[in-house]
């Protein structure tokens, strides 16, 4: 019954590289290390440009958006093409009251157009994992956003901003601060600095903007921001949502400022040389003063064009991978042959 | 026909009966039970039940029967027989019916259906509210006069309380039991997973236990107040468990059930997203599930339920919150219930009376027991009887089970409606 306790992990080949990109949790530090290394590959080191690359021609991606989004959609676009594939992009807008057979005839349909990579965003958590279990084999599915389970790509962008700055993600401490309930990108991003092995992760904010069970996540949880961002090395703030005031998790975006917000004496207490990240777009006045967030320590606009390049890089290990895979199957079917020639007798019995 | 099943081990909890012995049938009812045959009995037909079990049929409060209406997979006449498959003879029906059955029509349409089929006894349950919507009271004397059984509220609780106090004190002076679920869905808030660190590692939105347990506070006063019979439908919480234990230790006339997935399954299994999975209330924790197997043990809980939701295999295939809640549960009642006696130490007499004795106790009526004069309802179980659950084998429409895979020892034979024989199983 111990099976029935571990979700298996479904984005993984044969040869343990990723065929899918759901979600970072299951992941081990090379597959992490390898999106990262493969990101930086993308950026010119002069310019800080991102190469145009022909890696992906003649592979077709089609990004699959059942929630809105813009500037997700976007940089997925920008990376697909700096890739060289064909893309194409649609906006589904489901009811959940739709029946079944809708989302997956929609999938289905699709798939027949020849496509060999779905990046989809959808509003279900766990949504990205249900399409990949029904398309087919050769079919590959990234995640960009499901419900309020994860956002990878997010979260390695991130990851690659923070190494870029501290070098290693080893050793640091790090605060997510806001709302991590409702935050696909915040379970992405802890499961990113775990497998990477940050020294600490805490999360801070007023408990009705934290789960059930936060220790789940490994995390520290901190409702006092001074306590929280005691000494840390990488500040991460997380955008807040209406949607929180009408349904009574807090009262006012400026109350939530007087005790969340992060302004130039709370960040005096972080490290020194501490770095702020946000994944945009800033409320600035209720996350965020403008001082610090156009300030020296903030990396926010830089992690927009890291977006690209890992964005590229994620899809790009995904189609070589597959390529391998495909190599290792005809290498093992002729191996096969070959064994089946030298007429073994006692293989044959088997 | 006269019937008589030889040296099977009797087990009924009304009687306190679990003895080797013999049993005879008469005109569709139980003539007697024991090694000399009632005066002037002769047998037309023996069966011999050597190293078998006897077992009243088993009454299960709830069962969706997928009639009349189109949301549930199935008909009374399929559902019926898976439920004489998994050894259940009586079946209330909720009223989560399309139509909803808040009506004398609907009630006797389900009846007459249930005739046609004549497979297994079909107790309809009314409406408590019209259309469910918990807004004004169905006419519930003629819910009684066309044979509703019970009233309640299906998956739907009443939300307003004055609403709530109306309904129980109308229904006290026409002695029908109240079934009840106990649900705020304001603290359900679209919810679709246990508050816990699965919901929270997954991003599953959150039901805390307290959308049950202050519906259940809520409704303890409620019913206290009117004085009236109730019976509490599905706990889930370890808290609800002690909840109702004080309420029966102050002398309240009130009764319990869980659903039998909710003794063997908890939030740990909704890891990986699986729909089959998906079930209101939601999977809990460990220390729920223990709870409630231990209000099982203690009598607190006194019955056991299929809450059998026959689904369209489309209803499964979509995103966990998306999908439809529910179990095709007939068919794995009895064997769950057997899996908790030989694995979790569940006394046999009490697993078997919180699915005969005690549903019908709940409900008032005649069936779950094997005394003389009884209708003929019963089943006999192979106790070694090894199988391992096949979706697609499944006799009910509805192939939704989270067991698939699982093993079991103790496989049901045949089955006896009103002494005709309505299931044999197929591989014997």
């Amino acid at each position: 019954m111990s099976a029935r306790l571990s979700s298996p992990n479904i984005q993984l080949n044969e040869l343990g590289k990723l065929h899918h990109f759901l979600t970072l949790e299951g992941l081990k530090q090379p597959h992490l290390v390898e999106i990262l290394d493969t990101a930086e590959s993308f950026i010119n080191p002069k310019t800080k440009e991102i190469k145009k690359v022909p890696i992906l021609r003649g592979k077709s991606i089609m990004n699959l958006f059942f929630e809105p989004s813009t500037r997700t959609r976007t940089t997925f676009e920008i990376a697909e093409k700096r890739l060289s594939a064909d893309i194409e992009s649609l906006d589904i807008q489901t009811s959940a009251t739709k029946k079944g057979e809708s989302l997956l005839d929609t999938l289905w349909n699709l798939q027949a157009m020849q496509v060999d990579m779905f990046v989809v965003r959808h509003a279900q958590s766990g949504a990205a994992q249900f399409i990949s279990q029904h398309v087919a084999p050769h079919v590959h599915v990234l995640n960009a956003g499901d419900g309020q389970h994860a956002h990878p790509t997010q979260a390695m962008l991130d990851m690659f901003t923070i190494r870029k700055h501290k070098g290693d993600i080893f050793d640091l401490k790090v605060a997510i601060v806001g709302d991590v309930l409702h935050s696909r990108v915040v379970r992405s991003q802890i499961q990113a600095l775990s497998i990477l092995e940050a020294r600490e992760i805490r999360v801070v904010g007023p408990k009705t903007l934290m789960p059930e069970s936060p220790e789940a996540l490994g995390v520290h949880v901190y409702h006092d921001m001074e306590e929280g961002i005691k000494g840390v090395d990488v500040i991460i703030m997380v955008r807040l949502q209406n949607e929180r005031m009408t349904s009574a998790l807090i009262p006012s975006e400026k109350e939530f400022f007087k005790l969340y917000g992060l302004t130039e004496e709370r960040l005096a207490l972080a490290k020194p040389d501490a770095i702020v990240m946000h994944p945009g777009p800033i409320n600035r006045g209720v996350e965020i003063e403008s001082a610090v967030a156009d300030g020296p320590q903030s990396v926010i606009l830089e992690q927009v064009t890291y977006g690209i390049a890992v964005r590229m890089a994620v899809m790009s290990i995904i189609m070589s991978n597959a390529a391998q895979l495909s190599q290792y199957k005809s290498e093992q079917a002729t191996l096969d042959l070959e064994g089946h020639q030298d007429s073994n007798p006692s293989k044959e019995e088997k | 026909m006269r019937l008589v099943i030889k040296n099977g081990r009797v087990i009924d909890p009304t009687q306190n009966l679990d003895q080797v012995t013999d049993l005879y049938i008469a005109r569709g009812r139980i003539a007697g039970i024991g090694d000399q045959a009632p005066e002037g009995f002769t047998a037309d037909k023996e069966i011999d039940a050597t190293g078998k079990w006897i077992l009243p049929g088993l009454v299960d409060l709830q069962a969706r029967l997928g009639e009349p209406g189109s949301h549930y997979a199935g008909s009374i006449a399929t559902e019926t027989k898976a439920a004489v498959a998994g050894g259940i003879t009586s079946i209330c029906c909720p009223p989560d019916t399309s139509p909803v059955n808040d009506s004398q029509a609907v009630t006797e349409l389900l009846q007459r259906r249930a005739r046609q089929a004549a497979t297994a006894f079909v107790m309809p349950i009314g409406a408590l509210t019209q259309d469910l919507k918990g807004e004004r009271l169905s006419s519930i004397y003629s819910l009684k006069q066309a044979g509703c059984v019970a009233l309640s509220q299906a998956n739907s609780p009443v939300q307003n309380s004055l609403i709530l106090k109306n309904a129980l004190e109308y229904t006290v002076s026409h002695d029908m039991v109240v079934m009840l679920r106990c649900e705020d869905s304001l603290l359900k808030n679209n919810g679709v997973a246990h508050s816990g660190p699965v919901s929270t590692r997954l991003g599953l939105p959150e039901i805390p236990p307290s959308a049950e347990t202050t519906a259940l506070a809520r409704d303890l006063i409620l019913v206290e107040e009117a004085g009236i019979r109730a019976h509490f439908s599905q706990l889930s919480c370890a808290r609800s468990v002690e909840m109702i234990a004080d309420a029966k230790k102050r002398g309240l006339k009130v009764t319990c059930d869980v659903a039998i997935h909710q003794l063997h399954l908890s939030e740990m299994d909704v890891l990986g997203f699986n729909s089959l999975f998906h079930v209101s209330p939601p999977l809990r924790s460990m220390q729920d599930k223990t709870a409630l197997l231990m209000g099982l043990k203690t009598g607190v809980i006194d019955a056991v339920v299929s809450d059998h939701t026959p689904l369209e295999k489309d209803d499964k295939l979509l995103p966990f919150g998306e999908s439809i809640p529910g179990v095709s549960g007939l068919e794995t009642l009895l064997p769950l219930l057997l899996k908790l006696v030989q694995e979790y130490d569940l006394d046999l007499m009490t697993a078997i009376r919180c699915v005969t004795q005690n549903p019908a106790n709940i409900l008032g009526v005649q069936t779950g027991s094997l005394e003389t004069n009884r209708p003929a309802d019963l089943s006999i179980i192979d106790p070694e009887g090894y199988w391992t659950l096949d979706p697609e084998a499944m006799v009910s429409e509805g192939k939704n089970t989270p067991f698939k895979g699982w093993e079991f020892i103790g496989k049901v034979e045949q089955t006896f409606f009103q002494g005709r024989p309505v299931y044999r199983n197929p591989n014997l």
